[in-house]
């Protein structure tokens, strides 16, 4: 309320566009203010944010809750993996590992990685399949809840013990190292490569944003509500739940592809421990930290859960298991909407009433200090300047 | 002949101890509809109390029972783990019936922490979690009255956990220092229970080698299920149990304790993964990751079996014990040593424990496009059903 005066001076445009100059200007501040360690976490912290999109996606708007993320992650990161081990050999060379096993021939599915075009779909394109494949197998059969996301975590598991075990294919538990590879003439683990990394990282944190927001509005949006809500109702309404589910588990599979292969050059490794079972199910924390149903929170939730995980491990590494189980045991019992959503719904005002000093609401000194003459007045400033924006939850 | 027998017995062992961990999961997820992600950690604390028991009677007065301290243990394990379960539906799932997706995520942070409680767990972060919930519990009793009636009521009640955790914290790290105190009981190396002398050896049936602590796995999970079977179709409880698994609004209604029935299902449960705990002992060196390994195990046992009914899992265990062994050892190639090559070359690619791990989901998860409810499913006319 204390802001009118200077916001009824400034244009509608910086109104408007405010918290993504904000964001533009942070992310072309920070890589110059961070030490290059700090921003490479951040950078791939942000890339865990896209993998929570999609989880948000299907668990926070379509109530699947799918524990097996990680084998659509790591898949995107063998992916860019699988060709940065290839695309700085001479003619003829292999990867250096494929020596320790006695392996004399480039396996076959190993050569289309030597193509960047190809790898660039492959990267997303191939997570996005295997998705579609096994989201279709579960939800034709209409397993759901509890069951599928146990489906999934075995799968997870599978696919888990296939990488692990196959050390002549993908050099097993080791995984692939990146970071000593080139992209375009530069070290993958250069502090400038890095900077670039994180700018790309930043830009399709926001495309993958714009993406699902463009998902969840609109007909597309209602049926995955309508769908975690009550399916069978919508099933008899004459829709089919199963394209739905399949097609946007297979987006979120696609996601999470993409982020795989961002934190893997950022992180200079890929193994199979982004496989591992713990590592999924703390997706699904982030999101429900963040706020399920929140595109925001689960970018957020990623990076603060990932940012303080980092940091208490290194300070106190014994405490985290304990605060990470208290975040769980908290976020389900008493904040199911996360944090996005608790503020959302008017989380500090509640607190502000239970101390006694609630806001003022009912009446105001001046009828122009009442929020909702002060909304009017903004439509009609909007109506006035021509603009056609969608309005929406800017963050 | 003999390589058959020898693949029914190693397949049996395997099977039978997935079946004890399985068993107490579907009694807990098959009646209640509650997914429990700590249940291996609860065998876990089963596998540690095995431990601390063997340790208690190796030397002092009681020096005498140390042969039988495996059958001593049996009975505390399911003790510990069945309270254990009891106070997590107490405290957590209590709040959360009717939303499995939500305690699927409770139970894992409680396995989490669990899982580090064993590997950090002294004399004096013990006293300091004592005090810290003792204050917690206490706090409104030292209070003024009139405390509890406010608007801020929910404020305080946050605050006083943070203070009494807070308090507890100070009280752990300063009684830490001293070194005595602050040992770890078992820090985050694994433990060895050593089986008692008698379970040490093998006996020959018809040239088929069976070790002892194979042999008493075997028993063990026959009595269990005799027991469980016994406890549900013929006690009073058991009959209460499936009646509210039935239907739980009717059975409230006919007079029956709806709460103390799903507290005494999950204590049941959980004491079971106590005995399973007791089990694995006898398999090897023990760890606080224990219950990682056996957790997606005993689910897919149960989705495997069918909800509801012991019978599917028991069938689905053994079947999933024998496939692995088969594909794991390798042993079709024994019994049929002049196959294909082409046949030759799968069958050795998915000859180690992971790869068979990987078929064997494979086939279950195939297998489930044709049984979606598993092997025996309930029957019913619900649209969700």
């Amino acid at each position: 309320m204390t802001t009118t005066s200077t916001s009824a001076a400034t244009p509608g445009f910086l109104r408007r566009w405010w918290p993504w100059i904000l964001i533009v200007a942070v992310a072309v501040i920070l890589p110059f203010v961070l030490p290059p360690f700090r921003l490479n976490l951040l950078g791939r912290f942000l890339a865990l944010g896209i993998v929570a999109l999609g989880v948000d996606l299907i668990w926070g708007f379509t109530g699947l809750l799918s524990l097996g993320q990680g084998i659509f992650f790591a898949l995107g990161g063998y992916a860019i993996g699988m060709h940065l081990s290839l695309n700085s050999l001479e003619p003829g060379q292999l990867p250096e590992f494929f020596g320790l096993y006695g392996v004399k021939e480039l396996p076959a599915f190993w050569q289309p990685f030597t193509s960047p075009v190809l790898t660039f779909f492959a990267i997303w394109v191939i997570p996005a399949l295997v998705a579609g494949f096994l989201g279709y197998l579960v939800f034709r059969n209409r397993i759901k809840g509890v069951y599928f996301s146990i489906l999934t975590q075995a799968a997870l598991l599978v696919f888990f013990n296939f990488f692990n075990g196959q050390q002549k294919l993908i050099n097993g538990t080791n995984g692939l190292k990146t970071d000593t590879a080139r992209i375009f003439g530069e070290l993958v683990g250069s502090d400038a490569m890095q900077r670039t990394l994180f700018w790309f990282t930043v830009l399709l944190v926001i495309g993958a944003w714009f993406l699902c927001r463009w998902l969840t509005t609109g007909r597309f949006g209602d049926a995955l509500v309508a769908i975690r809500d009550d399916e069978p109702r919508l099933r008899f309404t004459g829709y089919n739940p199963t394209a739905y589910k399949t097609l946007v588990f297979t987006v979120a599979g696609a996601l999470a592809g993409i982020s795989g292969a961002l934190y893997t050059v950022q992180s200079g490794i890929v193994s199979p421990q982004y496989m591992a079972v713990p590592f999924s199910i703390e997706m699904v924390i982030w999101v429900a930290v963040g706020g399920r149903g929140t595109l925001l929170g689960a970018v957020l939730g990623a990076v603060l859960i990932n940012y303080a995980k980092s940091l208490i491990s290194e300070q106190l590494p014994e405490t985290w298991l304990f605060i990470q189980g208290a975040l769980f045991l908290l976020v389900v019992t008493a904040l199911p909407d996360g944090v996005v959503g608790w503020l959302r719904q008017g989380g500090p005002r509640r607190i502000q009433e239970m101390l006694g000093w609630p806001p003022r609401a009912a009446t105001y000194p001046e009828l122009d200090l009442d929020p909702a003459v002060l909304a009017e007045k903004r439509e009609i400033e909007a109506r006035r300047s021509g603009s056609t924006t969608v309005q929406g939850d800017q963050p | 002949m003999t390589a058959l027998y020898d693949t029914l017995f190693n397949g049996l062992a395997i099977g039978s101890v997935l079946m004890l961990a399985a068993l107490g999961l579907a009694v807990v997820f098959g009646l209640m509809g509650v997914i429990n992600m700590a249940h291996g950690e609860l065998m876990m604390l089963g596998a540690y109390t095995t431990f601390v028991v063997q340790n208690l009677l190796k030397n002092g007065p009681l020096a005498g029972l140390f042969p039988i301290y495996i059958l001593i243990a049996i009975p505390v394990a399911f003790l510990v783990s069945g309270l254990a379960g009891l106070l997590l539906e107490k405290t957590v799932i209590r709040r959360l019936y009717g939303r499995p997706l939500e305690t699927l995520l409770a139970t894992w942070g409680v396995s989490l922490i669990l899982q580090q409680f064993v590997r950090s767990v002294s004399t004096a972060f013990f006293l300091g979690l004592i005090v810290a919930v003792a204050l917690g519990l206490l706090a409104p009793r030292f209070t003024p009255a009139s405390w509890w009636e406010q608007r801020w009521t929910p404020l305080l009640a946050v605050g006083r956990w943070i203070v009494a955790g807070g308090i507890g914290i100070a009280l752990a790290s300063a009684l830490g220092s001293v070194r005595a105190l602050g040992l770890p009981w078992f820090s985050a190396r694994n433990i060895d229970v050593t089986a008692p002398q008698w379970l040490r050896g093998s006996i020959d049936v018809a040239g088929v080698t069976m070790p002892t602590g194979r042999l008493f796995i075997i028993a063990l999970t026959a009595i269990a299920l005799l027991a469980v079977n016994w406890f549900l179709q013929k006690s009073v409880w058991g009959i209460r149990i499936r009646a509210v698994t039935q239907n739980r609004p009717m059975s409230s209604c006919l007079g029956i304790p709806t709460e103390t029935v799903d507290a005494l299902t999950f204590l049941v449960g959980s004491g079971l993964a106590g005995v399973a705990g007791v089990a694995v002992t006898l398999l090897g060196s023990v760890g606080p990751n224990l219950g990682g390994n056996y957790i997606v195990d005993c689910f897919m046992v149960v989705v495997l079996g069918g909800v509801g009914k012991l019978l599917g899992t028991v069938v689905a265990a053994l079947g999933i014990g024998v496939l692995s062994y088969i594909i794991g050892s390798g042993s079709l190639l024994l019994l049929w040593p002049s196959m294909p090559a082409g046949l030759n070359e799968t069958i050795t690619f998915f000859a180690t424990t992971s790869m068979a791990k990987v078929l064997v989901f494979v086939l279950i998860v195939l297998f489930l496009q044709f049984r979606p409810a598993g092997l025996f499913p309930q029957k019913g006319r619900m649209v969700e059903a």
